[in-house]
């Protein structure tokens, strides 16, 4: 099943409807509306499923009545992967469209762009998926709060994993930019901590999207590790899979690997999805917890889809930044943000909390071994990582953040 | 040793896939001279169709036409689609001003990506194995997939069978002569018409051969245009435009350096610590500036033939006419009001209109009169960002220190690569800027420590507020401009344009060409800087982006749009360009194929560029 | 002494000498004409004088001054104006615009950025182009002119920095017959009047003997005549470079 623009646009049309029909709502019901920006057309792939998450979501609110019978409308933008449109974005829904707050953001720079300007002009932005650690933590401040576990968290939660497997030599394949560098730099830091005899043996850094994967393998393999970190996702991961299976490259060796168990880079991998890899991921079909089942089930009957991450994160987006209204009962800023602070709410995944020290929302993910079922990848020997497990001390995120946040 | 051995052959692997993509381009540009941007597309198209063909019909095994037999159809329907466009779109502009088919292809660009994400969906598609060909070789005990083996001699195949083309048949006769001189083949009553689709047909359909040939390596998805379109134009230039086994040898260089790369350990000079295996991004430019400037036509590309020296005549540029002229007045004089009627959205766009009008009109005042085209004017724009950023990050600089920091450091740039860049011309000249911006972008993306990465230099925030910002970029950006204008009329605008029209009888009058054009690459920079630097400010963030192809282009979008022979062109192209966009994004989630379409309908009906066409109506109107 | 003397020049294209020792010498005040057939090495001897191309070989000088292989914009400084054999004008400037960029250059105004060029030395240039006869097309683009015209245009060009030698290569290809005598009439007043010395090449034999105070004749690369327009016309070798390669009127 491959996710069309026409479900995009499905979207945009409801929205659409909604914007058209202002005068039908009396003005002390005038909507809240969130202003929501990501790069739609050039990570369509991921963020399809967020959006659709997101209306599901919006949808559940508003049937229950909305806030103090106000709607929740959202209007989109794109801000096709480059920050500087997002800011732009942020800035004509905040000023002509008047939207209440922000939300969205799946590359890091674009979150970070806009928390910069959320900062700038005292308005609360969620970023919903970006996973850099700045953005909560060195550059971090009052009116920005992240829901995805960061990179921060993943590292932490495979380091766990990885440290009880009985080998010293390591190698690194990574992305050649920010969350690239920060995952490699957390899951050394964090692996030498909790086993200090392990030794890095190589790294490589293959650029973002233009891995060269059969040189990258053969560079990898002439070190000769014990275990492989793995930092790649999408196409790049892929590239890396074929040629080092056909290598031989994971053969004998462990592999610990980040994001991999997601459906959204687990799934074009088909019956080539690598057995036996330690990853954190999503295992969709097998979480049968009541709240996530609630959630599938309505995500089946309303898009007729099985969910994604980014179904979740966006589900769950929405969800947070209800509960947070129902709390403040307001959208002055200053009040939502305060309510943000400490908020806790009913994720797919169970209980979560925004932590009032430094915005980062206690949301988990799940750790598990990769394996072929009926030549589809899926994740087997699962548990769900609580993210509040995986966090640094308070002590030590006090000193990352900046003194005014 | 024989993980050597095994990178060498992972390297000659890599080349023939480069160069199964680049040597399309080549060809078309070698008889055309129309540089194709939408190349990449076609490649994703023929892989996107390839997959299609083997694997997405849902049937069982390969389909009814076989793993090869789909790959091969593929590239052949892409390649009727490129006669379609040639046909429709480039045959009607051939005779427009230099470059502009590239505004045309960048059409298709944009209509390509969203055709595509609405037939096969966002979702990446991995494509079948080849048949038979799953497995590994032993190569000295080392495992070398099959199928890798194969492509290594795919690529010397295809040069092969292109050699026969080119030299055993009347029509590769007639390419090569075209290729040679344009002119002469012309002149010889050669349909050149005919010439030009099936060398196009040709080119589209190598280019998504090689798509379709990288099934069996890798997904495909709809980054794959802009990822391979940069990659195949370096291959094509430092191979020699035109010049086939050229890039072969360009692609066999730029692969095995990169293969090779991956296996330098790290090493310290100074205390600090040099990654050469990190630096994945920089090797392919690196070797196209140090090519460029040892030989500058390429490895095994020739000069051009001199016959071509006035191809299109440039018209001459007269004084402004008075209407115009209180056009422009009325002009400022309402934006000076509008803080008055717009809001404060309005405020913001109508500031980043002035501020990208700035750096158009910078880009057009080397492109213009100066001739000298650039593919890679983001590398200012950014440089004055990053100069801004940098100076408020590390030095607490005020903003109106950013505000001179960020051209400076942009005009130091300038001053560094124009050195290089003026040693060239045309297409060489521009390829040579785009390789020094992929450059500075590189370094601002990969030198964490300073420059902040891809997450970029955070707060800087200007000092004054959103009026009184728009004031300022308002002042800024009519003063440059005016600046700008003023040195096209003034004695050193003739040197310059002197030295564009004829350089022979420029240097024959006394013009230090070179030392003219520098300059004249300097100010650019410096003003491309300036724009950069109001930028920063007015984003509050500075990113790699702002150094990057996409800003690049749509620089040189603005500038062709407007009309690259008219003084106005560039901020009539700015205003349109901008507007549109920020519209349509607004407006549609499809606006990359809105506004791919609307950049089409404009190429077709002012192939002079929208302020050329007014100039042209109004000189007619004058004359009658 | 004469202004220009030329001694052994030579330059080869990968192997094929096309110019292959050359000595001549122009004087202040006089025409000479350099002639030969298609390919003879005229153009190439241009080239190597006012440094568009770097002698293999030998030396030029101006008025006693060593100036092989400096730029063309320098021997330009010095005192030489040129004509091309294929047209070089500025396409996007008028007739007089043209001139008056010379005149600037000249001058030293070229660095400057914010003075007015269009009305800068607007009345020189008109009077540069009113000795060749272009003063009323001043206003016309260079990129529109008829082949003959562009002529003209060069010469004034040339003439903007008041030169001390003027080379000027075929400078009537492409006119009537009558301009033809009438243009290279004009240069000669012009020479003897200013004192000029004018090298300049020609396919029209009448234009040549009729205008030329002294011919040197030009074949593969090598002088095998010179005197005056009556002793090379009289001359054994040059009537068989020209039967053999052509006629010895009418050029192409
Ligand atoms: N740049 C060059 N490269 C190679 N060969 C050249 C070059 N320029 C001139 N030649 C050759 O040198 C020889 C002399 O050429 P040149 O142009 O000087 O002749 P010319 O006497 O001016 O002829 P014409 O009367 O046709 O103008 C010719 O054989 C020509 O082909
Ligand atoms: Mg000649």
């Amino acid at each position: 099943m491959t996710l069309k623009r026409r479900e995009l646009l499905a979207g945009t049309a409801a929205a659409g409807v909604l914007l058209g029909s202002p005068t039908v709502l009396r003005a002390q019901n005038a909507p809240i509306r969130i202003g929501e920006i990501n790069s739609y057309s050039t990570q369509a792939a991921f963020l399809g499923p967020y959006r659709n998450g997101w209306n599901l979501a919006l949808e559940e609110a508003n049937a229950a009545g909305g806030i103090d019978s106000r709607r929740l409308e959202t209007l989109f933008r794109d801000d096709a992967g480059k920050p500087e449109d997002a800011v732009r974005h942020a800035g004509e829904l905040v000023a002509a469209e008047k939207v209440d707050l922000l939300a969205g953001g799946f590359l890091s720079n674009i979150g970070l762009a806009v928390a910069g300007y959320a900062k700038q002009n005292k308005k609360l932005y969620v970023a919903s998926e970006p996973l850099t650690d700045a953005i909560v933590w060195s550059q971090g401040n009052r009116y920005t709060f992240r829901l995805r576990p960061s990179t921060y968290m993943q590292a932490a939660m495979l380091v766990e994993e990885a440290a009880k497997l009985p080998i010293t030599r390591w190698a690194t394949i990574s992305p050649n930019y920010e969350y690239g560098q920060s995952a490699v730099k957390w899951f050394k830091e964090l692996l030498v901590k909790k086993k200090p005899g392990v030794q890095f043996v190589a790294e490589q850094f293959p650029a973002l999207g233009r891995i060269d994967a059969g040189a990258t393998a053969q560079a990898i393999a002439a070190a000769n590790p014990e275990g492989i970190f793995n930092v790649t996702f999408a196409a790049d991961l892929a590239n890396l899979v074929r040629q080092g299976n056909t290598r031989g490259l994971f053969e004998r060796r462990a592999v610990v690997s980040m994001l991999t168990g997601e459906p959204e880079y687990l799934d074009p991998l088909a019956d080539e999805a690598p057995e036996g890899w330690i990853v954190t991921g999503y295992p969709w079909d097998q979480v049968n917890t009541p709240n996530h089942v609630k959630f599938r089930e309505a995500y089946r009957r309303r898009f007729n889809d099985y969910p994604r991450l980014g179904s979740v994160v966006g589900y769950d987006t929405v969800n947070a930044i209800v509960t947070m209204l129902r709390q403040s009962r307001t959208t002055d800023t200053e009040k939502m943000v305060d309510a943000m602070e400490g908020l806790k709410f009913q994720s797919a995944f169970g209980d979560v909390e925004f932590r009032k020290i430094d915005h980062q929302a206690t949301l988990g993910a799940f750790v598990g071994k990769t394996k072929l079922v009926n030549g589809k990848g899926t994740m087997v020997d699962w548990r769900y990582a609580d993210g509040k497990d995986y966090l640094p001390s308070d002590a030590e995120v006090a000193a990352m953040r900046p003194k005014d946040a | 040793m024989s993980a050597l051995a095994v990178q060498f052959l992972n390297g000659l692997a890599s080349a023939s896939a480069l160069f199964l993509v680049a040597c399309g381009l080549s060809i078309i540009f070698g008889v055309s001279r129309i540089v194709n941007f939408a190349h990449g597309s076609f490649y994703m198209l023929g892989a996107y169709l390839a997959w299609t063909f083997t694997r997405g019909l849902g049937w069982v095994g390969y389909g009814p036409l076989g793993f090869w037999g789909g790959i091969l159809a593929a590239a052949l329907i892409v390649g009727l689609i490129g006669v379609l466009i040639e046909l429709v779109l480039l045959r009607r502009i051939y005779q427009a001003p230099e470059l502009f088919q590239l505004l045309a292809t960048f059409g298709v660009v944009l209509v390509v990506q969203d055709v595509t994400m609405a037939i096969w969906g966002a979702q990446d598609l991995l494509g079948p194995r080849a048949p038979g060909l799953r497995g590994a070789i032993d190569v000295m005990g080392q495992r070398f997939p099959q199928y890798d083996a194969l492509l290594i001699l795919i690529g010397p195949v295809v040069l092969g069978l292109l050699w026969l083309l080119f030299n055993r048949t009347r029509w590769g006769t007639l390419v090569r002569a075209a290729t040679a001189d344009r002119e002469m083949v012309a002149a010889l009553g050669v349909d050149q018409r005919k010439l030009f689709t099936s060398v196009f047909f040709l080119g589209t359909f190598l280019a998504a051969l090689g798509g379709g040939l990288q099934l069996p390596r890798e997904p495909v998805q709809l980054h794959m245009d802009m990822a391979i379109i940069a990659d195949a134009f370096v291959v094509v230039v430092v191979g020699g435009m035109g010049s086939v086994g050229g890039a072969y040898l360009a692609a066999l260089l730029i692969a095995q350096l990169q293969a090779f790369m991956l296996l330098v350990p790290d090493f310290e000079i100074a205390g600090l610590t040099i990654s050469i295996a990190k630096m994945t991004l920089i090797p392919s430019f690196l070797v196209m500036a140090v090519v460029l400037i040892a030989r500058p036509y390429g490895l095994l590309g020739k000069a051009p033939s001199h016959a071509r020296t006035q191809a299109s005549v440039e018209p001459v540029v007269r004084v402004t006419p008075p209407l115009l002229a209180k056009f422009g007045f009325a002009t400022v004089a309402a934006l000076i009001l509008l803080p008055l009627i717009a809001d404060e959205y309005g405020l913001m766009v109508a500031t980043e209109i002035l501020i990208f009008v700035l750096m158009a009109a910078s880009l057009h005042f080397m492109m213009g009169p100066g001739g000298m085209a650039s593919f890679g004017h983001a590398a200012y724009f950014g440089l004055g960002a990053y100069g801004a950023a940098l100076a408020a990050k590390h030095f607490d600089a005020p903003m109106e220190a950013g505000l001179v920091a960020g051209p400076v450091l942009a005009t130091l740039g300038g001053i560094l690569f124009g050195w290089f860049c003026v040693r060239l011309s045309g297409v060489y000249l521009a390829m040579l800027t785009l390789a020094f911006a992929q450059i500075v972008w590189s370094i601002a993306f990969q030198w964490v420590a300073v420059t902040g990465g891809d997450n970029g230099v955070l707060g800087v925030w200007p000092s004054i507020g959103k009026t009184g910002f728009f004031y300022l970029s308002l002042a800024l950006a009519v003063v440059g401009v005016l600046l700008l204008r003023r040195a096209i009329y003034s004695p050193f605008g003739y040197a310059l344009r002197g030295a564009r029209d004829s350089a022979l009888r420029a240097d024959a009058i006394g013009i230090d060409v070179k030392r003219v054009q520098w300059t004249a690459f300097a100010i650019a920079a410096s003003f491309a800087g300036l724009a950069g630097a109001l930028f920063a400010y007015f984003k509050g963030s500075v990113f790699p982006t702002y150094a990057a192809i996409p800003k690049s282009v749509d620089a040189l979008m603005m500038v062709l749009l407007g009309g690259v022979q008219t003084i106005s062109g560039p901020l009539v192209g700015a205003a349109v360009y901008m507007g549109l966009h920020e519209q349509l994004v607004r407006a549609t989630e499809l606006w990359r194929l809105v506004l791919g379409i609307a950049i089409i309908a404009l190429v077709l009906a002012f192939p002079q560029g929208i302020a050329g066409f007014a100039a042209k109506r109004w000189a007619k109107e004058d004359g009658a | 002494m004469s202004v220009l003397s030329v001694r052994g020049l030579h330059k080869s294209f990968g192997g094929v000498e096309a110019v292959a020792g050359v000595d001549f010498d122009v004087a202040a005040g006089e025409m000479l004409a350099l002639i030969g057939p298609n390919g003879a090495g005229k153009t190439t001897c241009f080239n190597m004088l006012m440094g568009q191309l770097r002698p293999d070989a030998g030396t030029v000088s101006l008025d006693g001054a060593d100036i092989t292989g400096l730029p063309p914009r320098a021997i330009w400084r010095r005192g030489v104006g040129r004509t091309f054999q294929i047209t070089a004008t500025f396409a996007s400037m008028t007739v007089a615009e043209n001139v008056q960029t010379a005149l600037m250059s000249y001058r030293g105004d070229l660095g400057r950025f914010f003075a007015r060029a269009a009305t800068l030395h607007a009345d020189d240039a008109v009077a540069l182009l009113d000795q060749v006869g272009m003063a009323d097309q001043r206003d016309r683009a260079c990129g529109v002119l008829a082949y003959g015209d562009l002529k003209r245009v060069e010469l004034a060009v040339a003439l903007a920095n008041a030169p001390r030698l003027l080379l000027m290569d075929e400078p009537t290809a492409g006119m009537a017959p009558k301009e033809r005598v009438a243009l290279m009439e004009l240069t000669g007043r012009l020479a003897r009047a200013r004192n000029i010395a004018v090298l300049f090449t020609e396919h029209d034999m009448d234009v040549v003997f009729g205008q030329a105070d002294r011919v040197i004749v030009l074949n593969r690369g090598k002088l095998i005549a010179q005197g005056t327009p009556a002793e090379v016309r009289a001359h054994k070798a040059v009537r068989d470079v020209y039967l053999g390669g052509g006629t010895m009127s009418g050029g192409h």
